[in-house]
């Protein structure tokens, strides 16, 4: 597919994206994970992992390994000291990473040149990266310095559970924007149908569908969800939806894609570079389980 | 005090509830992943109509009187005043049932959850008071009990442990982080995103996303609507110069201060714990030490990292070893209206034993901060100081014991 004029395709709706016609030529052109939506709607399988985990050192050789073998997102999580959202396994493997030493700054620090040409080739960053986070440290680092810094070294987008949408509205939607950042919304079951599109409205990239009210890592029955998946699917949104939240191989991974675009994948894979680190085979090992 | 007023003048209104999105100031919102937004929205849009039907009303304050024990009595404290140069009130929150003023916010918040058919309850609790507290109200009303509990504290506060058994809670350790309450308010809020339908969360003091802070400040309040009455009947004004409350989240403050925030004649003191001194390294007074930021659903201050990566805290006091402060307080701090003092583990020792001494009251460890605060500030005989002793010391008995073998 041609990439000069991606936007004045129709998108999966058939609606021409008029906006972003309009807007610069920068912002016309669409961002990492809207192109890849683009060329791939269904079975968008994005995987999870903690930046600095197993080790300070191995964020960028676990990415290239999710990316070498199938990943077509990465979500790197930013430790914090109290993460809310997640359940135990990440929370662990959080309290290592930070322990590993791991920061934001670090972190950028790592993140430098995985996108650069000049590099080698082979172990270049081509897929979206977004980076899941909570806010506090990111206000301590500085909202703009930090999507200044995240757009620089070519993170695509941002997950940030605990930023409000008034908030999003009011006061940091316009930085992300700046910054060509997208920005993914949670939505969970309890979620009315008019906040569901009032928050599709204000994401880019795409809605993370909680599978249930859960924090990551919960083993939940999944035809349970079908319901409330066939009913975001039937809501027609402009964006794709990504399933998070308990899937955890390739039978639930297959459930899922039957009424989304994809899905994502956290704890079931921070478990398996757990019990082994070494991140080529356990990610090769992992993938072909879930994609083959 | 005529200067305060004069500097507080712009800040009218901005004490006693927070604007329609729960900012005090700068302080507070509702920043909670989309998980807790039914949950946190269902409170929102009925809290303040439930609480204030009459037949809720007349429910509360009849639980209050005949069951908590209220009023608590304000007690002139003629030798502590004699010390202190001053006339000195305590406001005796320690001899409400259950041994705290944690019971008010309790019997208020089971009720509401009856209300919003809620059949579950969790909580968080640090010395062990407010999930004594909780506990109890569910024993009452026959619900499902919950709470969460540091296992630092579960080993420092065993009495408590034991009561909250007694009385049918399930105590789950908290063993993340730093094993202290942060944690077991983290384990909470875990709870709470995976019980979304059935369970009320009864946060123990003026922290958490809004409408919490000034829901839990609004049953609090029953502490200085009494001081109202009470000192009028002692002094002939219900007007002190000076409130003084130990501050954790800060609800046993909110309490006290609450139906004086907007009178700027009076001083409001709030005591946190310095642990073993500020500098130390080892403290949790968190206006001296914390910067604005986001900790269990709002904005306030926060002990923290230059990466923004949440301390952990020290304090002797469980109920104190907390790295946040309620939003109400960080804009009191902010903004001035409040003065914020700190006490040592070591000086709140020594005010616990003075008090026993002078007075025949074994205060809690958290409610010995506010009186060790009563050092630092400079008392003449036309003062009138009410003192929020908050708890009694029966659960900090073996600290107290072993401070007695060291001497
Ligand atoms: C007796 C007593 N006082 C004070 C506190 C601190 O809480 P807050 O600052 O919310 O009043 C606690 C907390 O456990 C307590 O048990």
């Amino acid at each position: 597919m041609s990439q000069t004029c991606l936007s004045c395709l129709p998108d999966r709706q058939g609606r021409i994206n008029l906006e972003s016609q309009m807007s610069n030529f920068k912002s016309s052109l669409m961002s990492r994970i809207q192109e890849l939506f683009k060329k791939k709607s269904s079975r968008v399988l994005n995987i999870y992992c903690t930046a600095g985990f197993p080790q300070l050192n191995s964020t960028i050789r676990v990415m290239q390994a999710l990316q070498k073998n199938g990943a077509d997102i990465i979500e790197l999580g930013i430790p914090y000291s109290d993460p809310l959202a997640d359940g135990p396994v990440i929370q662990e493997s959080g309290a290592i990473a930070l322990h590993n030493g791991m920061s934001i700054k670090v972190l950028f620090e790592q993140l430098k040149g995985m996108r650069d040409l000049h590099g080698d080739y082979s172990a270049k960053v081509t897929v979206p990266v977004i980076l899941m986070g909570y806010l506090n440290p990111v206000l301590q680092y500085g909202f703009e310095k930090f999507c200044s810094d995240a757009a620089a070294v070519g993170v695509d987008g941002l997950i940030l559970p605990d930023l409000p949408i008034r908030e999003f509205e009011t006061e940091y939607g316009q930085t992300l924007r700046k910054y060509n950042l997208d920005f993914i919304f949670l939505v969970t079951p309890e979620t009315s149908a008019e906040r569901i599109r009032k928050i599709d409205s204000l994401s880019t990239g795409f809605i993370y569908a909680v599978s249930s009210s859960s924090t990551t890592g919960k083993d939940k029955d999944f035809p349970d969800v079908e319901r409330y998946l066939q009913k975001l699917r039937e809501m027609e949104l402009k964006n794709p939806v990504l399933v998070g939240f308990g899937i955890k191989d390739k039978a639930t991974f297959q459930s899922a894609c039957k009424y989304a675009d994809g899905a994502i994948i956290g704890s079931a894979y921070i478990k398996a570079l757990k019990e082994n680190p070494e991140e080529e085979s356990t990610s090769k090992k992992f993938l072909e389980a879930i994609l083959k | 005090m005529i200067n305060r007023t004069i500097a507080l003048a712009k800040y009218k209104g901005t004490f006693e509830q927070p604007d329609i999105f729960g900012y005090y100031g700068t302080f507070g919102g509702a920043y909670i992943p989309e998980m807790l937004h039914p949950n946190v929205e269902e409170l929102k849009n009925n809290y303040l109509k439930i609480m204030y039907e009459e037949g809720f009303q007349k429910a509360f304050r009849d639980l209050l009187k005949d069951y908590v024990g209220r009023p608590s009595p304000l007690y002139y404290a003629a030798r502590l005043s004699e010390k202190h140069g001053a006339k000195i009130f305590l406001k005796r929150e320690d001899l409400n049932h259950t041994g705290a003023h944690k019971i008010n916010n309790t019997i208020g918040q089971i009720l509401l959850a009856q209300k919003l058919g809620k059949h579950r309850i969790i909580a968080e609790t640090g010395a062990g008071q407010h999930g004594v507290a909780t506990a109890t109200v569910c024993a009452l009303m026959n619900m499902q009990c919950v709470v969460y509990m540091g296992e630092k504290d579960i080993e420092r506060q065993a009495p408590n442990v034991a009561r909250m058994k007694m009385l049918g809670a399930t105590v789950i350790p908290a063993t993340s982080g730093s094993k202290t309450l942060k944690d077991a308010t983290n384990e909470a809020i875990r709870d709470w995103i995976n019980n979304p339908t059935d369970t009320h969360y009864i946060i123990g003091s003026v922290v958490g996303p809004h409408p919490y802070p000034d829901m839990v400040a609004r049953f609090q309040s029953i502490i200085s609507e009494e001081i109202r009455w009470q000192l009028k009947v002692h002094t002939g004004s219900e007007v002190p110069t000076h409130l003084v409350a130990c501050v954790g989240g800060g609800s046993n403050a909110a309490g006290t201060f609450y139906h004086y925030l907007e009178d700027f004649t009076v001083q409001l003191v709030a005591v946190e714990a310095a642990g073993c001194g500020v500098q130390s390294g080892r403290s949790a007074a968190t206006t001296q030490l914390g910067k604005p930021g986001v900790l269990h659903g709002s904005k306030s201050l926060v002990m923290q990292t230059e990466d923004g990566q949440v301390v952990e805290p020290h304090s002797i006091s469980a109920g104190l070893d907390y790295p946040g402060i309620g939003p109400l307080h960080a804009h009191l701090f902010e903004s001035g209206r409040g003065t914020f003092l700190s006490a040592t583990d070591a000086e709140a020792l020594e005010s616990a034993f003075e008090l026993t001494r002078l007075e025949g009251i074994i205060p809690a460890l958290e409610s010995a901060h506010a009186l060790a605060g009563l050092n630092q500030l400079k008392l003449t005989a036309k003062d009138t100081v009410v003192v929020c002793l908050s708890g009694r010391g029966d659960k900090d008995m073996s600290t107290y014991m072993a401070a007695m073998e060291k001497t």
